[in-house]
Order: structure tokens, then sequence, then C-alpha cells
């Protein structure tokens, strides 16, 4: 759905982009993790060209944008959404208005105008607020009035930029939940940037962590933790990194409440003492990882582990 | 000098600047708002950006700013009577006034649109607004209540500056002053002018910021 590759962007010394790659299928919520100046920010809005970069093509809905006119790439974005950190909403309109504002850009009739954004207000939960103005609500219910907007067009893809950063932790999970809702109901993808863990983990089907301008990592959540090694595991449970020599991490997916451990010492003759572990929900999914050190008859257990499906990594 | 004296005359000056006033408002704003808005969307990192245009732009706005009203009205003659026919009169005097009020009031209007916040002009050209309509349906409309209070500024200037409009034969307010109150040592009615021109200022100070508040919706 969105396929960008080999985007490169510079702000005179500073290098916001470095090369970036990024596939986005049709239907998944994609998250771009990094700290700030990572890219991520350059990144998103390289894909709707508010940045145009120095190198590299971007195509949405299999439309290459970087080979647009100006005229054409207006028509292109008015079916790209987008939400804004600060919502970025208009103070001299109502709500209903700000609603309406990208179906008077495309020129929709005013009967047509209001109907739809009567629809998109009870999709985003604020039917009957439509009279109101931006600075009578809540962060949560601005941020509900750019989503409601930023489908206005019907958009196939929603870009958003750090659309949860200026909420707190319960209007955050709000707004994460709506926007699972409309990828789960309209099929709406939906690319997203962020700097939390919290919201990769809460709502995102693939991940790509971004520093100094590059992708570190990328993939889908399910294959990446199933991948030794990989940054997105490490990051998500707080084992200490890095681990100490001789111990072994094992990563396990799908029933977290399988009693490994307990087999483990049934089985073989070895002992087992627990260093740490968490078990997290991911894209669905409840992950566990945990990380122990074995005595004894090792061999034969780590192959058995691994024969049971479990990642197991053992430390050096 | 009676009151029954004072009262035709300053009757009849109040209506001068009030016709002075209002028509150079009228040309102000019909002039310096595009010369505002072109400050703007000219500007480096503006929606079109020309930076050899602007800067042309920001040095004739300049100029006619460091120009003192008196000498610009005395100055531009030659253009008066080009546009108006003649150079003594009250419509005389609504052409220099709207050349000394234009520059003024066009930086008034780019400093208000410079308030407008950059993140709602980016989401609105993600929605694939073009140019005109992100000036016509974002800036302007954002920036109402500045604009407001610019041109309740820009009013109260030309009140001023319409006080000098007797050197060119143009009557109001401030001339009736200089004559009558200064030259013929009528303190009385030098003092009912001066109230006079201080309540009006002060009415239109209060409708200006009265509107003004009532645009905004911050």
């Amino acid at each position: 759905m969105i396929q960008a590759s080999g985007l490169r962007k510079s702000y005179g010394e500073t290098v916001a982009l470095d090369g970036v790659d990024l596939h986005v299928r049709e239907g998944e919520i994609y998250g771009v993790l990094g700290r700030s100046g990572a890219g991520k920010s350059t990144l998103l809005r390289c894909v709707n060209l508010l940045e145009r970069p120095d190198q590299g093509t971007v195509s949405v809905a299999g439309q290459d944008l970087t080979a647009l006119r100006s005229g054409e790439l207006n028509l292109a974005r008015q079916r790209i959404g987008m939400i804004h950190q600060h919502f970025a909403l208009l103070s001299s309109r109502t709500v209903a208005a700000n609603v309406a504002f990208p179906l008077e850009i495309m020129g929709v009739a005013r009967a047509e105008r209001e109907r739809r954004v009567a629809e998109l207000l009870d999709l985003v939960g604020l039917g009957g607020r439509g009279g109101d103005r931006p600075h009578q609500l809540s962060g949560g219910q601005k941020q509900r009035v750019g989503i409601a907007r930023a489908l206005a067009g019907n958009p196939a893809v929603l870009l958003s930029d750090e659309a949860t950063s200026a909420l707190d932790p319960a209007t955050t999970q709000s707004i994460l939940d709506l926007l699972k809702r409309l990828n789960a109901e309209l099929g709406l993808t939906i690319l997203l940037i962020t700097h939390e863990m919290h919201v990769v983990k809460s709502v995102c089907d693939s991940v790509a962590i971004m520093a100094g301008g590059r992708v570190e990592e990328s993939g889908s959540i399910a294959g990446l933790i199933r991948t030794p090694g990989s940054r997105l595991t490490r990051e998500i449970f707080p084992l200490p990194e890095p681990a100490p020599a001789g111990s072994v991490t094992l990563t396990f997916t799908g029933e977290p409440q399988r009693p490994v451990v307990s087999d483990l010492v049934r089985k073989f003759d070895v002992e087992v003492s627990i260093l740490g572990g968490s078990i997290e929900d991911l894209a669905g999914e409840a992950v566990g990882r945990l990380r122990v050190a074995l005595t004894g008859e090792t061999a034969p257990a780590l192959a058995y582990l691994r024969e049971r499906g479990l990642l197991v990594e053992v430390a050096a | 000098m009676t009151w029954d004296e004072m009262a035709p005359l300053l009757w009849e000056s109040t209506w001068q600047t009030a016709l002075m006033v209002g028509w150079s408002t009228l040309f102000t704003v019909l002039f310096g708002l595009p010369i505002g808005v072109a400050l703007v969307v000219f500007d480096q990192g503006g929606l079109r950006p020309l930076p050899v245009l602007k800067s042309v732009l920001g040095v004739v706005v300049n100029i006619g700013r460091s120009l003192p009203f008196i000498v610009l009205m005395i100055a531009i003659i030659p253009f008066t009577r080009l546009v108006v026919g003649t150079t003594i009169g009250t419509a005389a005097v609504v052409v220099p006034l709207t050349v000394g009020a234009v520059p003024f009031f066009a930086r008034l209007v780019e400093a208000a649109l410079r308030e407008v916040g950059a993140d709602v002009v980016q989401a609105a050209q993600a929605m694939g607004a073009g140019r005109t309509a992100i000036v016509r349906k974002v800036l302007l409309p954002e920036a109402m209540p500045g604009l407001v209070a610019g041109l309740t500024v820009t009013v109260v200037a030309l009140i001023g500056y319409s006080a000098m409009a007797g050197t060119v034969g143009g009557g109001g307010l401030g001339d009736l002053a200089v004559r009558y109150g200064y030259q013929r040592f009528e303190t009385l009615l030098m003092i009912v002018t001066v109230v006079l021109l201080v309540v009006i200022v002060q009415l239109i100070q209060s409708l200006g910021d009265a509107v003004a508040r009532r645009l905004s919706h911050k």
C-alpha cells in the first residue's frame, strides 16, 4: 500500500534520512519507532510529500507520488489522511466545519458534506458535538475530530504523526483503540510514528525501528519476536543486557502458560534457576520471555526446547 | 464662541473626518490586505517562496512607512492629482491617507498571518488544499482576530493622519482645532474638539476589541 525506497533527505549538514526503505502492506498497522531526531517524522512527511525527499521514490496505493505535479499531488493527498500530534484543528471553525474542511477542498456539495460530517462524527464517538468549538474539547476529543477529518475523503491510508504523544495514558489508549477499530472495520492501512513502545505493543502489526536516519530493524512483530537477537524483543522485555555468560533466554509465543520449566526439570537432569522474565501482549498474541541459568544435562534440554518451538538464545 | 456657533462647525468637521477616514480605511484594506498576504506567501518557507519579489515588496513597504505623513502628503501631490483630478479638498486627502496607511496595515496583516500555526497550514496541505484555498480558508479566517486588531490600530492612526488634512484643505476635526482653537484662541472649541477626538478613538478601539474578542476562539 505504501512503498518507499531509497529515501534520502538532509537539511544542510544534518542527514534526516539516510537511505530508508519502507513497505507497508494493505490493511496493516505499521509503526515506526524511534527517539526524537531519529528521522521518523521526516519519513512520515515524505510519504505524502510534505517534505520532498532529496532522493528516492514514494508510492501510495500504486501511485508514484514523487512523479506527480502539484495539482495531481493535491488530488492524491485527498486520499491520504493524516493526524497530528497537536491536532492542527482550525480554531476559527466549529467541530463540524473542521471535519467538513477536506470535503470543501474536494468540492463536495453542501448537503452531501453535512451528511458525511454527521456520519464521521458518529464514527469517532462525537455525535452531537458538531456545533462545539475545538477549544471546548479535551485533548482526546480534539484528536477524535482530527481522525474524523482525516477520514473524510475515504482515504486508503492514514498517517499518524505522534498522534497520542500529547495525551494522557488513558486517553492514549482510547485513541489507539479507535485506530484499531477503524483498521478492522474499514480496512484502513495505518502508518504511525511514535517514540512510545507502548503504542507499538498495543496496536501495530509491523514495526520499523529507526535511529540516526536509518531503519535498524523492520518486519512483522510476530516475525521479529522469533528472530534471534532482535532489537524489538530486547526493548520490549526488560531483561538486563547483556545477558550473563552461559545464561539461556527463552522466547515463547502462543501459550505462555505452558509448563516449560517444570517439563524441563522432570524430563532432564538439569537445575533451572530463573533470572528474570515477563509476558507481554503483542499484536494480539501473548509472548513470554524468560531468562534462566541451566546446569547439568543442558544440551538435550536445549534441543528439547527448540523442538517445542521456543526461541533459545544462549549467551556466550 | 457660543455653543450654537460651535455645533455646526463641530458637526461638519466630524463628518469630514468620518468621510476621510472611512474611504481611506476601505481603500487601505483593499490594497493593504493583498500586500500583507503577499509578504507572507512569497516569503522564504512560505506557500510560494519568491524571495526576490518579497524583498522588493518589503523595501517598498518600508519606504512608505519611513515618510512622515505630512511629507508624504506633499510629496505625492502629482499622484493625487492624477488619481482624483485635484489636490485640495476632502477627496484629495483620501489618496495620501490611503498611501500612508497601506504599508502600515500591510505589516500588521503580515504579523497577524504569521501568528497562524505552521501545523495548521501543513495539515491543510496534507489534505490536498491548494495555495488559494489555504489563504482563503485557513490563513485569513484563523488570523481574523489579529486582522481586526490591526485594522483598529490602522483606523486610529488614520484619524491621527487626517488631522493634517487641513494643510491641503481637507477639513476635519484636526483642521478645526488648528484654525479656530489655535489660530483664533477659541480655547473652549479646542477643548471640545480634543474631547470629541478622544471619545471617537475610544469608541473605535472598544468596538475593535469587542469584535476581535468575539472572533477569537482560543
